[in-house]
């Protein structure tokens, strides 16, 4: 068995934020699975130091009945070029449930 | 016409067996199995069911005639086999909505399993559903919360939150319980919880462990940047010293405390769950004792029936068992009552062991809590079984870690945060289960660790109480 080992925490942000940050096909398949349940992607950012708050800002509209995957990802991108330090998460609204069937943020901002 | 007074005892079937009767919306309904003395017949036994558990009693009384008898009484109006088992039958008994009190699930089981469960001429007597009419489940408050204000207010989505029962059970100073909530709120967990008798012993009086447990989540919440939370267990002797618990959780600014419903009676549980919707925190149930009256498969209430009666009393989270643990669970009847929690729809389905329709409206969902002997190597499998509205609670498994409660929490996490990631890219979690794990422990010593510690361990004794449907 391995040595023992010092856990250092470190700032996280929710959901998959204990994996490695995702791959794009990771994420192309992330977001393929939204659509599929028949969510609306929506795309946030903020500052990492404001991270812990509930609102962050929304990057332009939930993409309301949106069914291409790619579209999402290049809005991910623009979102991200645009803030590139910033965190920028992918949302699910499931408006049944009123609530958000997935979140997690997709670029990982420098803390 | 007007009836004429006969004193004397009359064979329950006259009043209380009415086989062409067609139940009312406003009814509630219930299945029983019942296990007869030798020699008293189904009809009759199942109309003494409903009479006793009703209106009636064992002789005429002449007061009977002062009122409608034919509207209050129970009927019993259906009788079927039970697959496999000759000894018992199911006598489906429908109740007038005005036989009970409004939001009183007191009034509920006063009447259903009091008198008559110790009846003699029935040997065992089993409640085995009840459904609730729609009418009735109206004038109930329910869970203070439910599964989606809960998510809001802990910004938890797209996956099962993780939880940890703090062990040893008894006997850790109030200082050192909360440095093991700390080390489990550091390493990646949403909640810890007080063990279920954890009330305000001499070791550790209630004030000093909220005091340092809020102290645990504040610390681990800056550090993470997450939301955590911690079961702070309000149960006490009396209501007074319960609600000046829950105030003293409140005023805080702890997210949610914890009750054990059954040994604390509904009476409390439903009084503090309305306190929890009215002061905005979040309600965490345990179910002690609830294995003395739902285990026997012939006697008791099936615990599908506690966990309807306790939606309607009120709790955000409730213990369900994990089908995969150490305690008992059979896998289509728990995912029969985890529906009967979390959704607003439930059919009957026999095959999950649901005997009625139940239409619950607008009244929130119980997040139901998988707790009990689980760890690293279960959580593919329960990712499976309970989906995304579950509460997967470790104990051993994240503190008996070789490297402690935050790399057993991390362990945890990574394996979770693994297997969702694979059941969303299309991975059969389950058959795949092995290889998601092992992927993720690539990136993750604490779950390899982890991996390595538990390997061989494994719970398949054989269940005591299995569906009747498959039972023989």
């Amino acid at each position: 068995m391995a040595e023992m080992q010092d856990y250092k925490s470190s700032p996280k942000f929710e959901t998959f934020s204990y994996l490695p940050e995702m791959t794009a096909d990771q994420t192309r398949a992330h977001i393929a699975y939204v659509i599929q349940q028949g969510w609306n992607p929506a795309i946030e950012h903020v500052e990492p130091g404001r991270a812990f708050n509930y609102y962050w800002y929304m990057w332009k509209l939930p993409m309301f009945g949106e069914q291409s995957v790619d579209h999402v990802l290049s809005e991910l991108e623009a979102c991200h070029r645009e803030y590139p330090g910033h965190h920028v998460r992918l949302i699910g609204y499931d408006n049944y449930s009123q609530s958000q069937g997935m979140s997690f943020v997709v670029h990982r901002g420098r803390m | 016409m007007a009836k004429v007074y006969e004193a004397g005892v009359k064979d329950y079937r006259e009043t209380y067996w009415q086989p062409d009767y067609v139940p009312l919306d406003s009814d509630l309904l219930a299945c029983f199995k019942i296990t007869p003395q030798p020699g008293v017949d189904r009809e009759e036994a199942s109309a003494a069911v409903a009479a006793e558990s009703s209106t009636g009693t064992w002789t005429t009384v002449w007061t009977d005639l002062l009122t409608d008898m034919d509207y209050y009484r129970g009927r019993c109006y259906r009788i079927e086999d039970v697959p496999g088992d000759d000894t018992c039958f199911y006598a489906f008994i429908a109740y007038p909505i005005d036989l009970f009190e409004e939001g009183s699930v007191v009034n509920v089981l006063t009447s259903l399993v009091g008198n008559v469960f110790g009846f003699k001429a029935i040997r065992a007597l089993r409640l085995e559903d009840i459904r609730f009419s729609l009418a009735y489940i109206k004038t109930c408050n329910g869970p203070p919360h439910g599964i989606q204000v809960e998510r809001d207010k802990m910004n938890k989505y797209g996956r099962p939150m993780l939880g940890c029962t703090i062990k040893p059970k008894l006997g850790l100073s109030a200082k050192n319980y909360g440095r093991a909530v700390y080390e489990c709120l550091r390493g990646g967990l949403d909640f810890t919880k007080d063990d279920e008798n954890v009330n305000s012993q001499p070791f550790m009086r209630w004030r000093d462990r909220f005091l340092f447990v809020q102290d645990a989540i504040e610390t681990a919440q800056a550090e993470t940047g997450e939301r955590k939370g911690h079961y702070l267990n309000v149960t006490a002797p009396s209501p007074e010293e319960m609600y000046e618990r829950a105030e003293f959780a409140k005023e805080i600014g702890t997210p949610i405390i914890m009750h054990d419903f059954f040994t604390g009676g509904f009476c409390a549980n439903t009084g503090l769950a309305r306190w929890c919707h009215k002061n905005g925190v979040l309600l965490h149930i345990h179910r002690a004792m609830h294995a003395v009256v739902d285990r026997n498969p012939h006697h008791g209430i099936h615990f599908r029936v506690l966990c309807k009666t306790l939606r309607l009393s009120g709790g955000d989270h409730l213990h369900s068992g994990t089908v995969v643990g150490k305690l008992e669970g059979d896998r289509a009847a728990t995912l029969g009552w985890v529906d009967l929690m979390r959704e607003s729809f439930i059919p009957e389905d026999r095959s999950r062991g649901i005997f009625f329709d139940q239409d619950w409206g607008s009244m929130p969902g119980v997040m139901p809590v998988a707790s009990g002997g689980i760890h690293v190597w279960h959580m593919p499998a329960l990712v499976a079984i309970f989906g995304d509205d579950s509460v997967l609670q470790f104990g051993g498994g994240t503190l008996g870690h070789p490297w402690g409660n935050a790399a057993g929490a991390a362990a945890n996490r990574v394996a979770l945060e693994a297997c969702v990631d694979a059941r969303n890219r299309g991975i059969d979690v389950e058959r795949e289960g092995k290889a998601v794990l092992t992927q993720a422990a690539a990136h993750s010593p604490e779950l390899k660790i982890a991996m390595e510690t538990w390997k061989e361990i494994k719970f398949e004794f054989d269940t005591v109480d299995k569906l009747d449907n498959v039972n023989r």
